[in-house]
C-alpha cells in the first residue's frame, strides 16, 4: 500500500494505491491517526488505485470514520469502483459510508 | 476428473499472508480461474488465513497448509491447520445493517468466505482443521 496526503482548502485528500488488508490496513490506521492528531478532521480518501480490499482493510476505514465521527470530522470515499465495491456492497458498508463518484465531487460536498 | 493439486506450507503468521496469496493467485492463473472468482477466491484466502494466525494457535506458533486443484469444472481449495479445533462456519453473520458507530467488524471474515465462494465446508481429520472452498 501507498499512501499520500495532500492538504486542500476544506479538506486532507489521500490517496491508497494498491492493497488494504490485514498487513497494510494498520499502517492506514497510523497514517491517518497521525493527520487527524495534528488537527484534521475533514478527509476526502482517494481509492482510485486501490487494486484490492479485505475485512481488516475494511476495519482500518471503519475505525478511523469513527474516530472522525467522535470529533465532529467527517470522511467520504471517491472512487470506489470494481471488485473493490462488490467487497464494500457485501458488507454493507457501501451504504454507512459517504461515497462519491470523484475528488472534486467529494471535496464540493464537504465544501 | 481431478488434477494433481498444488501444495504450500508455511508458518501461520500474518508475514506470509503475501507468501500465501501469491501462490493462491498463480494457481488460480494456471487453473484459468475468471478474474471476479479470482479476487473473491484470494479475498476468502486472507480471512482464512488470518482467523488461523489469530485462533487456531493462540499461544504458539503452527503451520497452514493450501492446497488447490481442479475437480472436474469446480476450483477446489482446502486449508489445513493443526490447531486446536475450532469451526469458523460455526459463528454468525454479523449484521450488515447497521450504521457506522453501531457497526462492528466480528465476524465479517467468515461472511465474506461464505460470501465469495460458491460452497465452503468444514471437517476435523487427524488433528487437523480443514476449510474446503469450492469455487465452480
Amino acid at each position: 500500500m501507498d499512501f499520500q496526503a495532500i492538504k486542500e482548502a476544506n479538506a486532507t485528500i489521500v490517496t491508497v494505491t494498491g492493497r488494504l488488508d490485514a498487513v497494510t490496513a494498520p499502517e492506514y490506521e497510523k497514517a491517518v491517526n497521525e493527520l487527524i492528531s495534528g488537527g484534521e478532521i475533514a478527509f476526502v480518501i482517494d481509492f482510485n488505485g486501490l487494486d484490492y480490499i479485505s475485512s481488516a482493510g475494511l476495519r482500518g476505514l471503519l475505525v478511523t470514520a469513527k474516530q472522525l465521527k467522535g470529533k465532529d470530522g467527517q470522511v467520504r470515499f471517491a472512487n470506489v469502483k470494481g471488485t473493490v465495491k462488490e467487497v464494500f456492497d457485501i458488507s454493507g458498508f457501501g451504504s454507512i459510508f459517504q461515497m462519491d463518484d470523484s475528488v472534486a465531487a467529494a471535496l464540493a460536498k464537504i465544501a | 476428473m481431478s488434477t494433481k493439486s498444488d501444495t504450500i506450507q508455511c508458518v501461520a503468521t500474518l508475514e506470509n499472508l503475501a507468501l500465501v496469496t501469491d501462490f493462491i493467485e498463480d494457481c488460480a492463473d494456471r487453473f484459468d480461474l475468471e478474474s471476479q472468482k479470482k479476487f473473491g477466491l484470494l479475498v476468502a484466502v486472507e480471512e482464512a488465513f488470518v482467523n488461523i494466525c489469530s485462533y487456531a494457535y493462540p499461544d504458539s506458533e503452527g503451520k497452514a497448509e493450501f492446497s488447490c486443484w481442479i475437480d472436474g469444472t469446480d476450483f477446489v481449495l482446502e486449508i489445513a491447520d493443526y490447531g486446536k479445533p475450532f469451526d469458523v462456519l460455526s459463528l454468525p453473520d454479523p449484521d450488515t445493517t447497521l450504521d457506522i458507530m453501531e457497526r462492528e467488524i466480528g465476524g465479517l471474515g467468515v461472511y465474506f468466505i461464505r460470501r465469495l465462494t460458491d460452497n465452503v465446508s468444514y471437517r476435523r481429520e487427524n488433528g487437523q482443521n480443514i476449510l474446503r472452498l469450492v469455487l465452480q
